[in-house]
């Protein structure tokens, strides 16, 4: 997908979607203060349903899409909203990973929907709960549970200027080490998530004494196994190690089989 | 226009409200046939995917039921799961919980204020169009909405989807500095929350009055936040532990929420109930900027959850203050931790209002069941019920642009978080054509 090109005296129309998530990475744009209105000014906001414009079949230069596809009727909404945006950008673990709500993916999902619903026939909900990428062409995912302003305004400044948005690919392990955060996992005997995890959010977790529970998903080269024997060593069951990987980005490829494998372990 | 006319309104997608919701009303013969608050956002199953997870993980993940209020969330989790396990996590961890729900109406109550509900009463489509009038008021809502997220960022890395809380307090104490540098963000910002309670008060609200019932936490001593018992202004009195006594939830074929009523009736949650019952447990200066609106508390105009928003704004930054004036370091943030068996309730009070969690734990402190129910499924009846009274014979007299804009003012008026309401375990649903 070639990078939308902007003229001086056009403003690039954007739009905000939402599809099955908590809404909190839509704040990463509506928690910017005054940037939003600066933002607001740099760009054209044609449809952002919760901050008010709603023209959600409008042609636009750069789509952002927050949440999951979980049901059909979003399995077309995407191809919709796909087919009218020259540049789709997947916002946050729903999008890109298919979110926390597909820890329901490896689950019995029927008999998950009979404990809850009384007319399970009626639902209109999907097995599985699956990343954009996995239904349209996606050009850009931003990782992150939630993604930050940083991020949302860095993908919106590059494409203003014509570029790809640079994103890290880097684990927070190396976040760490460049702020000078002691080790949880070393120090402590944490269950740091950081050796496999992708950096962005600023190490918050070490930061704070705790454990990074990868809510930013995997890192662009990860060694799940090492990070598993590591926990092994601290004592985790088997079960719980595949509950470490099988989380908000549970279905993200390299924390799926990382879960798998420990899983296989935990039954033998 | 006539009044004996027949209408069909339907609202396909709520805008300005948290999450996906539609609208569909029905009129016949100038009356009001149905009215119906359509929720269809997709369930995420959170209570199933809960069991099985350790104790530790649980405040991490229910904060990703809603984006909006993750401390809400956060908060009735630990407290239930600390009553579970019979750990009292002390005064210092008290006092930073209550700093941190602080930082989630601030940022909340000014998000829904100024980009959500203003912009209907001074007639925009949204926030930055006001701006181009309202410049120093959206201005100020924004630097309130900052002011709250720093505030939960102190205690929580974050704003949304904070990493600070766990069972048995916090996994960091702020240090001395950072504390000193929010009281004075803090301090600047009360002149800002003071002028707000005037400016809403003086927005254009519709005057209607209605009854309704009002239902919130209630404390000996405190406004509530955290702790205390629910009451109503029609003498509900009860501990957070009989909840399922009065409070049942009903199926409706149009909405993936349940309708949870009390005693078999709608009723309110949310600011305006919280300050129709606890206006004597606020200081006296948030009380005399209160009055001096020339409103009178408690009110039965809904309208007037603005106002009371901006109120609550006005109290959580002075309760800030307060909390952080006496702030020190502790020795440590947290208190240990021992697992047991056993069933636990917490119920908080949201940005939206009371809510209410159930946790059945095991031996190690795995969760067996899970149980929540959040604010805007409490609201959903009430919804409906302001809806059928609000669409008198003169608003229905108007054409059909603002019979809709009406409606979507009354539902937006509620603050609904459609995100929250979707995910509890004993949702029903029939979507039959």
């Amino acid at each position: 997908m070639p990078i939308p090109q902007y003229s001086a005296n056009t403003r690039p129309r954007v739009a905000v979607h939402k599809f099955t998530s908590c809404d909190g990475c839509q704040l990463a744009f509506l928690n910017l203060g005054e940037d939003l209105l600066t933002l607001t000014g740099l760009v054209d906001i044609v449809h952002f349903a919760e901050a008010g414009p709603m023209a959600p079949d409008a042609e636009v230069d750069v789509a952002f899409v927050e949440g999951s596809v979980s049901t059909p009727d979003e399995i077309e909404r995407i191809a919709h909203i796909r087919a009218r945006s020259r540049y789709l950008v997947a916002i946050g673990a729903c999008a890109t990973a298919g979110g926390l709500q597909s820890l329901r993916n490896v689950a019995d999902g029927a008999q998950w929907i009979a404990d809850v619903y009384a007319s399970p026939e009626h639902i209109r909900s999907l097995a599985a709960s699956t990343p954009l990428s996995g239904h349209v062409r996606v050009d850009l995912e931003l990782w992150g549970c939630p993604v930050s302003g940083r991020q949302v305004v860095a993908a919106v400044r590059a494409l203003l200027f014509g570029v790809a948005p640079a994103v890290s690919g880097d684990s927070v392990c190396m976040e760490c080490k460049r702020s000078g955060t002691t080790c949880v996992l070393v120090a402590h005997g944490a269950p740091c998530m950081g050796p496999v995890t992708r950096t962005g959010c600023g190490a918050i977790c070490p930061r704070f004494g705790r454990d990074c529970y990868a809510c930013y998903g995997p890192a662009e080269t990860v060694n799940t196994d090492a990070l598993t024997q590591r926990l092994q060593g601290l004592g985790l069951a088997p079960v719980e190690i595949a509950q470490r990987f099988r989380s908000i980005n549970g279905a993200a490829p390299a924390f799926a089989r990382a879960s798998a494998r420990s899983r296989g372990e935990g039954a033998s | 226009m006539s009044t004996g006319r027949t209408l069909d309104i339907n609202l396909p997608v709520l805008a300005r409200v948290e999450g996906e919701g539609a609208l569909d009303l029905t009129v016949r013969d100038g009356r009001v046939q149905e009215v119906r608050l359509r929720i269809f956002e997709p369930p995420r199953l959170f209570e199933k995917f809960l069991e099985g997870r350790g104790y530790a993980e649980v405040p991490d993940l229910v904060a990703r039921i809603c984006g909006i209020c993750p401390v809400a969330y956060q908060m009735s989790a630990v407290h239930a799961i600390e009553q579970v396990f019979g750990v009292d996590p002390g005064p210092w961890a008290r006092a930073m919980r209550r700093l941190f729900y602080c930082g989630e109406w601030i940022e909340s109550h000014a998000l829904h204020i100024h980009l959500l509900a203003a912009p209907d009463f001074l007639g925009y489509p949204s926030a930055p169009a006001m701006a181009a009038d309202h410049a120093g008021a959206v201005r100020r809502g924004l630097a309130l909405q900052a002011l709250g997220n720093e505030l939960i960022a102190l205690l929580g890395g974050r704003s949304v989807h904070p990493v600070g809380a766990c069972v048995g307090g916090f996994h960091r104490a702020p240090a001395q500095e950072e504390a000193a540098r929010m009281l004075e963000r803090l301090r600047e910002a009360v002149a800002l929350a003071e002028s707000l309670v005037a400016w809403t008060a003086g927005l254009p609200l519709p005057g209607t009055r209605q009854a309704f019932t009002s239902v919130s936490l209630r404390h000996p001593g405190e406004y509530p936040m955290n702790e205390g018992r629910l009451v109503s202004d029609r003498g509900l009195d009860i501990d957070i532990a009989d909840f399922e006594q009065r409070f049942a939830e009903r199926q409706v074929a149009h909405s993936t929420a349940l309708h949870c009523l009390l005693d078999g009736g709608d009723y309110l949650v949310g600011p305006l109930a919280r300050l129709n019952l606890n206006f004597d447990r606020l200081p006296p200066a948030v009380q005399a900027a209160a009055r001096a609106t020339g409103i009178e508390w408690p009110s039965a105009n809904v309208f007037h959850g603005i106002v009371a928003r901006a109120v609550e704004i006005h109290y959580a930054v002075l309760e800030a203050i307060r909390l952080l004036e006496a702030f020190s370091v502790p020795d440590a943030a947290r208190v240990p931790v021992v697992p047991r068996p056993g069933v636990g309730f917490g119920c908080t009070e949201a940005p939206r209002g009371a809510l209410w969690h159930r946790y059945e734990l095991d031996a190690a402190g795995r969760v067996v069941r899970a149980r929540i129910v959040p604010p805007t499924s409490q609201n959903q009846a009430r919804i409906e019920a302001d809806l059928r009274a609000a669409l008198s014979a003169e608003v229905l007299a108007r054409d059909d642009d603002a019979i809709r804009a009406y409606c979507e003012t009354v539902i937006r008026n509620y603050d609904p978080c459609i995100s929250c309401a979707t995910h509890f375990l004993d949702l029903r649903v029939d979507r039959s054509p």
